[in-house]
């Protein structure tokens, strides 16, 4: 090989960003198409340095905006080469238009989001108003609570969106400075065991297969559009799942490290409990536990993969559950949190019906403290001793002023 | 396209253009080729086209000008000589006719519905005031 293969120790003090960095590195990505944006700038900062230190054996094209970045990825992806790019907030709201390009065409992209509030008022910090931007675009979510997640996250990414039944490109979510900023212990795998993980890039109707010419980015009118979007949407709801499933098998073989569609902790036993993303999972388990010697039987989900949505697994893990809330860190703009929406689809034809709540958080990166969560956690007590929720469904946590509370 | 299922056809945005692998393309003339149906040069776009070109070979010297300025490949050329236009395909944009060199031309536009044998008859004769 023309690259340099990198010594890692078997831990690493590494933030999220140069997790993902690292995680791309190893993964050998032919193109990386960029156009830094804080908080995500770091990866492709440390992507670059790999690429100039002969670590990489690839291109890393500087474009001129996140719409060319994203773009330029397609046209990677499409001529056959496995592709990557990352981005936060205005960034991917420029590339929006072309994420659509990028899932309609079936093209394998893995994007790195380290998740940043949308202007305006400006703000680079943390909240999750980007990911759920592109919730509908048709790529596949997943979502790092930690750095150490953040590294993983990419090779299973790379796995399950290159694979010819899959074929949709995927984002990693990460929290902006919370986790891409923040430096943690890191399980790294050396760079064999990495790329023998993800394996060389098989292409699929590549543009560069002169033989057997295609043209990618066709049109189809109201007679053939319809059916494409079904099989799109079919495959992400029946596909996708199983195959992330699997892929997670996989990895915990290699790593032992084994992650799940939907996290569950101490839920076996519990009466109310918290649904969120990112690195206030960690945070409400701490919370939960404290909870526990007060006597209220409290547990935590945290969403690992936001699309598909993980119905069923959802489902399954509030089964017991007498009274949840769902946050939201992203302003809903006149609805209720997508989350929420979500949680109370899977559990509304399930056996058990818990009592559902929203609450609307973090915006623009404002701490989700632990004495919030005590009072949820009392609050979501209250509703369970009550028989019913005892406030309005959606309510905000954190905000300056009296209290916010709707429907 | 046949009527196919959602699942049916491959996935992605994406259209092959011929019926198995292909080979020295170049040297292939189209009529030679095994086109798909997703292929344009099996559909028709004659209806887009308001005037239409109108070759007359007798003042033609196979410069081939009209040929390598048609953005659509209308031009039908073999063997370096021009025999005629690609009228499924031609929009009418006029240009093999603005760019030919002779004099009178040896294309020029007219209305669609004009008939081809008479317009020939009556093709202008040489501008003699031009250089």
């Amino acid at each position: 090989m023309a690259f340099d293969k990198m010594e890692l120790r078997d831990i690493e003090v590494w933030d999220g960003n140069f997790a993902a960095a690292q995680a791309l590195r190893q993964c050998q990505v032919d193109v990386v198409s960029a156009y830094p944006i804080t908080p995500s700038t770091p990866i492709v900062e440390g992507y670059a340095k790999f690429k100039s230190d002969n670590y990489i054996e690839g291109e890393f094209v500087m474009v001129e905006s996140e719409h060319a970045a994203m773009s330029g990825c397609i046209g990677a992806a499409a001529a056959g080469g496995r592709v990557a790019t990352a981005t936060s907030s205005q960034g991917l709201a420029l590339m929006s238009e072309t994420l659509y390009q990028a899932s309609g065409m079936r093209l394998p992209i893995v994007l790195n989001l380290v998740n940043r509030a949308l202007a305006a008022p400006l703000n680079v910090n943390g909240d999750h108003s980007d990911m759920y931007m592109v919730r509908d675009s048709g790529w596949i979510q997943f979502d790092a609570f930690s750095p150490q997640e953040a590294y993983d996250l990419n090779f299973i990414a790379f796995k399950v969106s290159e694979d010819h039944d899959i074929r949709l490109p995927a984002i990693v979510n990460q929290d902006g400075f919370m986790t891409s900023h923040t430096a943690q212990g890191v399980h790294t795998m050396d760079d064999d065991t990495a790329f023998n993980f993800v394996g060389t890039y098989k292409p699929m109707n590549d543009m560069l297969d002169f033989e057997n010419p295609v043209t990618h980015g066709v049109q189809t009118e109201e007679d053939w559009h319809f059916e494409h979007k079904a099989r799109q949407h079919n495959d992400l709801m029946t596909k996708v799942g199983p195959k992330i499933d699997e892929t997670f098998e996989a990895f915990a073989k290699i790593t032992g490290r084994k992650y799940n569609q939907v996290e569950s902790y101490d839920m076996e036993d519990a009466e109310v409990a918290v649904l969120c993303m990112g690195t206030s999972v960690e945070t409400a388990r701490e919370v939960a536990s404290e909870m526990r010697e007060k006597g209220i039987k409290a547990g935590v989900v945290g969403l690992r993969v936001l699309r598909p949505f993980p119905f069923m697994e959802v489902r399954e893990a509030l089964k017991n559950v007498k009274a949840v809330a769902s946050l939201d860190r992203s302003s809903p703009n006149g609805a209720a949190g997508a989350i929420f929406n979500e949680v109370c689809t899977a559990m509304y034809a399930a056996d058990n019906r818990p009592l559902m709540s929203g609450y609307i958080y973090g915006l623009g990166g404002r701490d989700l403290t632990k004495s919030h969560l005590v009072g949820l956690y009392n609050e979501l007590d209250a509703n369970v001793k009550a028989g019913k929720v005892t406030t309005q469904l959606q309510q905000f946590i954190g905000v300056r002023g009296p209290e916010l509370a709707y429907l | 396209m046949a009527n196919k299922g959602w699942d049916e056809f491959e996935i992605g945005a994406m259209l092959r253009t011929f019926d198995g692998s292909i080979d020295n393309i170049a040297g292939t003339r189209q009529e030679d080729r095994k086109y798909t149906e997703n292929s344009s040069y099996t559909a028709s776009v004659a209806d887009w086209r308001l005037i239409k070109p109108v070759f007359n070979k007798d003042y033609c010297i196979d410069c081939q000008f009209c040929w390598i300025y048609c953005p659509d490949v209308s031009i039908i050329s073999r063997d370096k000589k021009l025999v005629g236009v690609d009228m499924d395909h031609c929009k009418g944009c006029g240009i093999c006719v603005e760019v030919c060199p002779t004099n009178p031309k040896s294309l020029l536009m007219y209305s669609e519905q004009e008939d081809e044998e008479s317009v020939i008859a009556n093709w202008p004769k040489k501008d003699e005031g031009e250089a």
